[in-house]
């Protein structure tokens, strides 16, 4: 128990040293470099994530529904042959 | 913890889904850095460098079953050594691919000769090759002999094709290659790690779950024309 405080404790402290060094670093210079921050600040890019998350989902469902129908035929298969 | 869940699916297809959604969400939305000439596509690496993350973790089972097939002859572990292979290919091919497009925006290029890629090229060429070997059996136990101990020979060949010549090379456009500095130089932000990984464990899990699949269709195949 004593040893995961410790762990989680030091896990934490890195956390923050990590999270400090990315304040540290200049923003002015990186400012310029071009990004999608119009498209981020119209709020499209949320369309993007969301037709990304459905192709996901689909895709998963797709995989699920496989799992299962290939799953119903070795309890079929299976099952008939023990018996 | 609902049981009942972990009923329909198990624990790790679970949490396959979770990291992959999660991957969707936070690969776009999390911010990164800001770099020159990448720019927004910085973000590829939680899409791109995944697949070859999966395909190589696909690969290694695909030998470890390859191993268990010669050590006890049982056809199922031949069945999930050539699924798993197939399942690596889709994903090397798709590396191959994401790959392409990066470099079309960033290196104005479809393909270049550079050593990382045509070393990727040759080694998927290397298991299309494991491929054809399989087809060209008409004896089941032969081909799963034959096909198993080139399986575990063409699983290094590969590592050193991607990790190793790619680096002795002198000059390479591909991060981590010829002195090419990779992660380090884009992870000033450590945020992106946060998808990285999780990413990487995402496509991992995926190819196991589409392998396992495919093998126990291809278990059933066998039964039933045993039966028949």
């Amino acid at each position: 128990m004593k040893k995961i405080v410790i762990n989680l404790s030091l896990l934490f402290m890195l956390t923050f040293s990590l999270l400090a060094q990315e304040n540290v670093t200049p923003q002015n210079k990186a400012e310029e470099v071009e990004m999608a921050d119009k498209f981020r600040a119209d709020g499209k890019i949320y369309v993007v994530v969301s037709v990304v998350a459905i192709l996901f989902a689909g895709l998963l469902v797709y995989l699920i529904s496989l799992d299962r129908k290939v799953r119903k035929m070795e309890d079929e298969l299976e099952g008939g042959a023990h018996k | 913890m609902k049981p009942s869940l972990f009923k329909v699916l198990s624990w790790w297809k679970v949490l396959t889904i979770i990291l992959l959604l999660y991957t969707a969400f936070a690969g776009f939305l999390l911010p990164v850095p800001r770099l020159p000439i990448l720019n927004e596509t910085i973000r590829n690496l939680y899409f791109h460098v995944p697949m070859w993350f999966a395909m190589i973790f696909i690969l290694f089972i695909s030998v470890v079953y390859s191993i268990l097939y010669l050590a006890n002859g049982k056809m199922k572990n031949d069945n999930m050594a050539v699924e798993t292979a197939n399942t690596g290919i889709v994903f090397g091919i798709m590396g191959l691919l994401t790959g392409m497009v990066w470099a079309k925006f960033t290196w104005g290029t479809f393909w270049t000769g550079d050593p990382k890629l045509n070393a990727a090229a040759v080694g998927m060429l290397v298991y299309l090759a494991y491929a054809i070997l399989r087809g060209s059996f008409s004896d089941d136990q032969q081909r799963a002999r034959i096909s198993a101990i080139y399986n575990i020979f063409a699983f290094p060949v590969l590592v050193v094709l991607l990790f190793v010549l790619p680096r002795m090379a002198q000059d390479s456009l591909h991060p981590g290659m010829g002195g090419n500095p990779a992660f380090n130089q884009y992870d000033l932000n450590s945020t992106m790690r946060l998808v990285f990984y999780p990413a990487v464990l995402a496509f991992m899990l995926l190819s196991y779950w589409i392998a396992t699949v495919r093998t126990r269709l291809r278990n059933l195949e066998y039964k039933m024309s045993g039966i028949q």
